[in-house]
């Protein structure tokens, strides 16, 4: 179309020759890119496939890869597959559930870190960031304090941790509701909110007895010991409605990552998709951490690392951001329990230990130097 | 006269403090009009509240006699599209991605492939195929301002806001960024509205300028009616002469402050 201002002398029409030639050039490399990308996200699937097999033989039994997915599709399909009942018992009610709940608390961090950096357009945001996880390690330090002798077992941990988490995200959801709060404003109510809690929390571990403390103290580490098949079932109901939503406002996400203005002359009506992100990953966030405790690496780490390899359609990197997530924790987790066996580190400090290395190396070696502007 | 944007009685004010007070524009279809006036008289706030990015109080806003108030934002987006100054840039997007996502408000979670014809056609018009895969985040400011314009093109508007789009490039890109502008209005009957610092930029390139002054309209009309040395130095407080030019534009060259205190530094 440009065309059409030049004159129509010889090296003009080699000029529009070399340029269309250009173009066609550019729009087979843009196909490729994008064929590449649907290929890494098969790729990192049938990596966290493998893996599931592959930790799941570590331990003192001795059982082949094979066998654990023969013993898995056992149960789905039992007249094709037969299983062993010591693998059964070792496979399905033991080893399996703790790497089920770590691809769900991997998966469900991942994907908060992601919707909560586009949101915040920060690219510190994470789900601890904005108080969650301090939030729900004060309910857990009440409930230790206070509740635990008194009522007994684990739910009440549990149900505290759950509600003081919804109570941060709501008060922060509601700053940003009434005050029309942006976003550099909602993290640093996050950073004081956090604070306030971490204090909360260390006056009751001032008071508390030895017993408490280390309860206190475990739940804080983060841990994936907690998961059983009985619990999976509210994992299931809120992943199946929070993970769509989420990905359904991807294309909003996109828009949102380059400012509100931009955003709503687009037609994306920025106040409320941040709102509703932020509640919804929320939800997801505090089911996650009531189980789990501090696990708070995850939920920035995989986002960024999935960036780093997919690029920032939302589209694509929210799952990506989820699958590495679980494939990061699961892989922790795998470590935590066999590098010293049989003693088994808490998830949360190998999380940390393993990824802020490999982190820390993918920044220093990314070629994209505005990476943290 | 053939209206093709009007703006009636607008008023918008932060908290307490007025930035527009009873602001009313009839912009004819296939025109480019420039904005121009001193910071903080109002230029991008107008912009802003034209697109409904800022809430105005009170007045309306109506393209081909349809008032737009009632409309859903993201009908809105197929009215009007916006060119901002500057662009968050945290994450790594794609050029490509980027000019996709002025498609938003015609496509829904996935584009199609005529979304993305379309993106292309934009590439090769405005020749940024070099740039079409690279990251937003590391491009000049010369051409990110031209992909955000690209960005607006795809939007498929008959009415377009830029907000001073020439800020911040050198004069080489001024005038390309310039020429694309008044070339999209001429050749495809783009109505643009443009916020403006310089004055001269204006003076060439727009058929109408508006002069604001503290939320009001200080005067409109034809560069020469408009960018006379009376109004500049009502509106900026600056005394300045208007040469003729060869190509009959206005040329202002800025003499002197009026009061201030004559260029010495105040103790």
């Amino acid at each position: 179309m440009s065309s059409d201002y030049e004159p129509h002398s010889e090296a003009a029409q080699q000029h529009r020759e070399l340029r269309k030639e250009r173009l066609e050039a550019v729009r087979k490399e843009h196909k490729r890119l994008i064929g590449r990308k649907v290929v890494f996200l098969a790729f990192i699937i049938g990596l966290i496939v493998f893996a599931v097999g592959f930790i799941i033989t570590l331990g003192p039994l001795e059982i082949t890869i094979p066998q654990v997915y023969e013993t898995l599709l056992a149960r789905f399909l039992p007249d094709f597959f037969t299983m062993d009942e010591v693998f059964e018992q070792v496979v399905w009610n033991i080893r399996f559930p703790r790497i089920i709940g770590g691809i769900f608390a991997g998966f469900g961090l991942g994907i908060c870190g992601c919707v909560m950096q586009a949101v915040l357009k920060n690219p510190l945001a994470s789900p601890f960031t904005l108080g969650i996880s301090s939030g729900a390690h004060f309910g857990v330090a009440i409930a230790a304090v206070f509740g635990v002798a008194v009522l007994g077992g684990p739910y009440l941990l549990i149900a505290n941790a759950f509600a003081f988490a919804m109570l941060c995200s709501i008060f922060i959801v509601s700053l940003s509701v009434l005050k029309g709060a942006t976003s550099e404003t909602l993290i640093l109510a996050g950073i004081a909110i956090n604070y306030l809690f971490s204090s909360l929390s260390q006056l009751m571990a001032y008071f508390a007895s030895d017993e408490q403390l280390r309860l206190m103290t475990v739940w804080g580490m983060g841990d994936l010991s907690a998961f059983s098949w009985s619990k999976f079932g509210i994992f299931f109901v809120i992943f199946g409605v929070c993970v769509p939503i989420l990905w359904w406002k991807a294309q909003d996400l996109n828009l949102m990552t380059i400012g509100d203005d931009s955003a709503k002359s687009l037609g994306v009506e920025a106040n409320h998709v941040r709102i509703i992100t932020m509640m919804v990953a929320s939800v997801l966030v505090a089911t996650i951490v009531c189980f789990t405790g501090t696990i708070g690496f995850v939920g920035l780490v995989a986002p960024h690392v999935a960036r780093m390899l997919i690029g920032a359609d939302h589209r694509i990197l929210i799952p990506a951001s989820g699958i590495l997530g679980a494939f990061l924790l699961i892989g922790s987790d795998a470590v935590a329990m066999n590098i010293i066996s049989p003693t088994i580190i808490p998830t949360g400090i190998m999380t940390a230990l393993l990824g802020v290395p490999f982190f820390l190396y993918l920044i220093l070696k990314g070629k994209r130097k505005e990476f943290w502007q | 006269m053939n209206v093709k944007l009007l703006v009636q009685d607008l008023e918008f004010a932060y908290i307490s403090t007025p930035v527009l007070t009873g602001m009313c524009l009839k912009v004819p279809p296939g025109t480019l009009v420039s904005i121009v006036g001193p910071n903080g008289s109002g230029k991008s706030t107008l912009l802003k509240c034209i697109d409904r990015i800022l809430k105005p109080q009170q007045g309306m806003v109506a393209i081909d006699g349809r008032d737009l108030v009632q409309l859903k934002r993201i009908e809105l987006a197929k009215q009007i599209s916006y060119v901002p100054q500057s662009s968050v840039r945290i994450f790594p997007h794609s050029v490509f991605d980027v000019i996709l996502m002025g498609r938003r408000p015609h496509l829904g979670w996935t584009s199609s492939g005529e979304d993305e014809e379309r993106v292309w056609d934009v590439i090769d018009l405005l020749g940024i195929e070099d740039i079409a895969l690279a990251p937003f985040t590391e491009l000049s400011g010369g051409q990110q301002q031209k992909v955000l314009i690209a960005r607006a093109l795809v939007q498929e508007t008959d009415v377009m806001l830029l907000d001073e789009p020439t800020s911040n490039l050198d004069i080489w890109h001024q005038l390309d960024v310039m020429t694309i502008i008044a070339g999209l209005v001429a050749e495809r009957g783009i109505t643009a509205i443009m916020a403006v610092h310089d004055l001269n930029m204006a003076a060439r390139f727009s058929d109408q300028i508006i002069m604001m002054k503290g939320g009001i309209i200080h005067a409109a009309g034809s560069p020469w009616e408009v960018l006379t040395p009376r109004h500049i130095a009502d509106v900026y407080d600056v005394e300045a002469q208007v040469q003729r030019q060869d190509d009959e534009t206005p040329l202002v060259v800025p003499m002197r402050q009026i009061g201030g205190n004559g260029g010495r530094l105040a103790y």
